[in-house]
């Protein structure tokens, strides 16, 4: 056996005073970090294998648990930093690309975090949104241009199909393989509860969840898994995936080891054959190509369904979302960098793409700029984390915001970033049915249900202080944003003001 | 200090208006005793008037009213409107010295109709054409500005206290079927003419009470349009909004009010169908146009005047009615000085159109 070059990140720390042996972390622990040591009757630990999911510190009765992160350290350098030297070491082991998952951990500009939203006073009064109505309903689509009547002078309905939502939020794209059984009903349950719609990503629609068909978004990415007539209709709009956040420009791999049982049946993969989704559409290599596909779908779907087109943030994202909105695409979702994957090449997820902030305002300006806005709607994600992050979003001139990290959280998952590994500890990405069922459905979708109402109220509390008692007026509504910190090349990009002005 | 138009500015307000069904035209003395029982709604630093039915003998004239800063700015404007269209008439607005009004600008009156060469040249209607050019005015010719474009009617405002803007532009000469009067309440100005309400473009002119919250949201939409927010005033961007929603799109007035103040859902869940159907369309496809925050607005128009208040009803109005008159204003009182026994007096609620047309047959 070789030297081991690495050591673990984290160590277990146990509290022998506390501990009573009742093993409940060594069963809890997939990675099999917890033993139990005979001869002498106490509990051990192997910290190499922890991944830090705090699975064993929730679920110890005496608390004698926690995760530290190790004080061992390399002679310090600022530029050749631990993680860095790690990296060298696994890859001069395994020769190969190194895989990540969830989203870019690292230490870029979070430009929400310098956006800062404003209130009335005195000349405006704020508005209690406990005693009067405050509405958070949105449509998404495409609107007419024009108004027809009919021979007796009232509005014909000339709108095409769209999405009809309670709150600006939608579940992100996860697929039944990415995630589990059990992840995939409690996020189905959760968006026909809250009446929003969750994303069945590229991994086919399980049989059991048709009849959450209208609170459905149905995705067709390159791999084209789990696409046939009946999935395409099940669903309450048709999302085209041309790239994720996560991995621009970068395909799927799902290992036939997971293609078993229904997720082979729910993707139409032979069991055992690895799932590749090519990196880009094979019959999209240009933006008329698009537009084809996009009509496919909508000939398909005899035009009742609406098209999103998915693109990740990257360097020319308004230019080719300015060609989406004339592609007959009904809604554009834009991925941020730092959005959320099962599993992405490292060296991807933490260097391609730009932040979702950036690219927003710069798509909606566009957009504004062409007069095309009103041909979509725009979804944003990547990351989106809490309810002030979506009203700056809106501001910007999103319609709605995706989440995807954010739902997971609420199931359970604790960002050990370890999703390609398959061994969840809280039976969200993972296949193992002892795993999958520690997450109770019944649970799970009321977790979410809870996050979507909780940050509904302050949703409504945000747009109350500033005296906006309806969503569609904080949209692109960017007086209302006011940046800290930014340079001017920044804010002009924004389109928003420094705070003081 | 920044300038109207490059900084935005918040302001509360007065708001009067008088509309005879008849159509039968009285003299602007009416509405400026009306308008100056509130005065203690403004503070002196803008008021004006928008009157229609006033230029019977020119009433197929685009009536523009112009402030010059200079001779410059007057001479080029000029010769950008003897290119555009044929004046059928040019003169000084009327004016009368009062120690009140100060710093006046130069303020000229041309009747106007676009010259048939180019008006083919451009594809676009009468008043589209107009329109533009008006708007390129007032961006592209420094120290001019076209404050009033509508055929028949006119604004006529200053920075002052409105019943001294009265009597400065002398508007008991005038008479005409409908007057709006505008007090402003600013919380800071730089004391501009042209920041004065009432707004107004073509024959569409609105006076204003509030501060709308929703203001980005309208202006980038409506600038997707075509149209420049030059003043970044709510009356601005409000009056954009109904020329393009009434002469563009071709909504109607009550249609309209079903965007800008549209109804709560609640209420619309309880619609019969129809109705129902109505506003589910009209808050999905012009649901960027919606209005939000504290209005009371007096819109006047070709043959009409309609006051609307925002879907709360965060401002006051009253509206009063006497026999053919139709009286609309911020408070009571401003009503009863000039009609003391109406047949009928009531607060609209909060995105209720009151909309008082001309009688069919009258002009």
């Amino acid at each position: 056996m070789g030297i081991n070059y690495l050591y673990q990140e984290y160590e277990v720390s146990r509290n022998m005073d506390r501990c009573i042996n009742c093993r409940v972390c060594e069963r809890q622990c997939a990675n099999e970090v917890h033993s139990f040591d005979k001869d002498k009757n106490i509990m051990r630990s192997d910290d190499v294998n922890c991944v830090n999911c705090h699975r064993c510190v929730a679920l110890c009765p005496t608390r004698a648990l926690k995760i530290v992160k190790t004080d061992h350290t390399f002679k310090e350098n600022a530029n050749w930093r631990g993680s860095i030297i790690n990296e060298i070491y696994k890859q001069a082991e395994s020769g190969a690309v190194l895989l990540s998952s969830m989203g870019n951990p690292n230490n870029y500009p979070v430009y929400f975090d310098k956006i800062l939203l404003n209130a009335s006073q005195v000349t405006n009064p704020s508005i209690d949104p406990l005693r009067e109505p405050m509405e958070t309903k949105v449509f998404l689509g495409s609107k007419p241009k024009s108004i027809q009547r009919d021979k007796d002078g009232r509005l014909i309905n000339n709108l095409s199909c769209g999405i009809e939502l309670s709150v600006p939020i939608m579940f992100s794209a996860m697929s039944y393989g990415s995630i589990s059984y059990n992840a995939h009903e409690s996020l189905a349950r959760a968006a026909k509860e809250a009446g929003i719609l969750y994303n069945t990503g590229e991994g086919g629609l399980h049989k059991d969840f048709y009849q959450y068909g209208s609170n459905t978004i149905v995705q067709v990415a390159s791999g084209r898994f789990g696409v046939y007539k009946d999935y395409l209709e099940a669903g309450a709009a048709i999302e085209i995936k041309m790239g994720q956040g996560a991995k621009p420009g970068i395909g799927g791999h799902l290992p036939g080891a997971k293609i078993v049982g229904d997720i082979s049946k729910t993707r139409m993969v032979p069991e055992g054959s690895d799932a590749i989704s090519p990196a880009p559409h094979h019959d999209i290599y240009s933006i008329e190509d698009l537009r084809q596909l996009v009509y496919s779908l909508k000939e398909t779907t005899n035009y009742k369904k609406p098209v999103i087109v998915k693109i990740a943030a990257v360097h020319n994202v308004a230019a080719i979302a300015s060609g989406i909105a004339r592609s007959g695409a009904d809604i554009i979702a834009i991925d941020g960098f730092r959005g959320g994957t099962g599993a992405a090449p490292t060296r991807i997820r933490d260097n391609v793409g730009i932040p979702i902030e950036l690219a927003l305002a710069s798509v909606d300006q566009r957009l504004r700029d062409e007069g095309i806005r009103d041909n979509v709607s725009i979804v944003v994600g990547g990351s989106i984390r809490n309810s002030s992050d979506i009203v700056k979003a809106i501001a910007l001139g999103a319609d709605c915001v995706y989440i995807g990290t954010a739902a997971l959280l609420a199931l359970g998952c604790h960002l050990c970033r370890s999703c390609q590994t398959g061994k969840c500890n809280w039976g969200i990405a993972t296949q193992s049915p002892e795993l999958v069922k520690r997450l109770n459905p019944d649970i799970g979708f009321k977790r979410l249900v809870n996050l979507v109402g909780a940050w509904e109220h302050e949703i409504k509390e945000m747009m109350g202080g500033m005296g906006i008692n309806s969503i569609e007026s904080l949209k692109g509504n960017r007086l209302m944003l006011r940046g800290v910190g930014l340079s001017e090349k920044e804010l002009q990009i924004l389109g928003i003001k420094h705070a003081g002005e | 200090m920044l300038k109207e138009g490059q900084i935005r500015i918040p302001s509360g307000c007065a708001i009067s208006g008088i509309f005879s069904k008849s159509g039968k035209r009285v003299s602007g003395e009416s509405i400026i005793k009306s308008i100056a029982t509130m005065h203690d709604r403004s503070n002196g630093l803008g008021g004006g008037f928008a009157a229609y039915g006033i230029y019977p003998e020119y009433k197929d004239y685009y009536a523009l009213h112009v402030f010059y800063d200079g001779d410059t700015s007057q001479e080029e404007c000029e010769k950008f409107l003897e290119r555009h269209f044929d004046i059928i008439n040019l003169s000084k607005i009327p004016t009368r010295k009062t120690p009140r009004i100060t710093d006046a600008p130069l303020i000229w009156r041309y009747f106007v109709t676009p010259l048939p060469t180019k008006l083919a040249e451009s594809q676009l209607d009468e008043k589209e054409f107009t329109a533009r050019c008006v708007m390129k005015i007032n961006m592209g010719i420094d120290g001019a500005y076209v404050f009033s474009s509508g055929k028949n009617m006119g604004v006529f405002k200053a920075v002052g206290y409105p019943e001294d803007v009265g009597e400065f532009y002398k508007l008991e000469e005038y008479s005409g079927y409908c007057w709006t009067a505008h007090g402003r309440y600013p919380t800071n100005t730089p004391g501009w003419w042209g920041g004065a309400h009432p707004f107004a473009l073509l024959d569409y002119s609105v006076v204003h009470n509030g501060e709308i919250s929703s203001y980005d949201a309208n202006r980038r939409t409506i600038e997707m349009y075509g149209y420049k927010c030059t003043l970044q005033t709510d009356t601005e961007v409000i009056t954009y909004i109904i020329d393009y929603l009434n002469r563009k799109i071709g909504l109607s007035l009550e249609e309209i009010s079903g965007v800008v103040a549209a109804p709560f859902w609640q209420v619309i869940n309880s619609m019969p169908k129809e109705e129902n159907e109505k506003y589910t369309y009209l808050r999905n496809v012009f649901s960027s146009l919606l209005i939000t925050g504290p209005f009371s607005i007096l819109v006047g128009f070709e043959g009409g005047m309609m006051a609307l208040n925002d879907r709360l009803k965060l401002r006051s109005m009253v509206i009063g009615e006497k026999d053919d008159m139709v009286y609309a204003a911020s408070e009571e009182c401003a009503i009863r000085v000039i009609e003391e026994n109406l047949d009928r007096v009531w607060s609209p609620k909060g995105g209720e159109a009151v909309i008082a047309t001309l009688n069919r047959g009258v002009i």
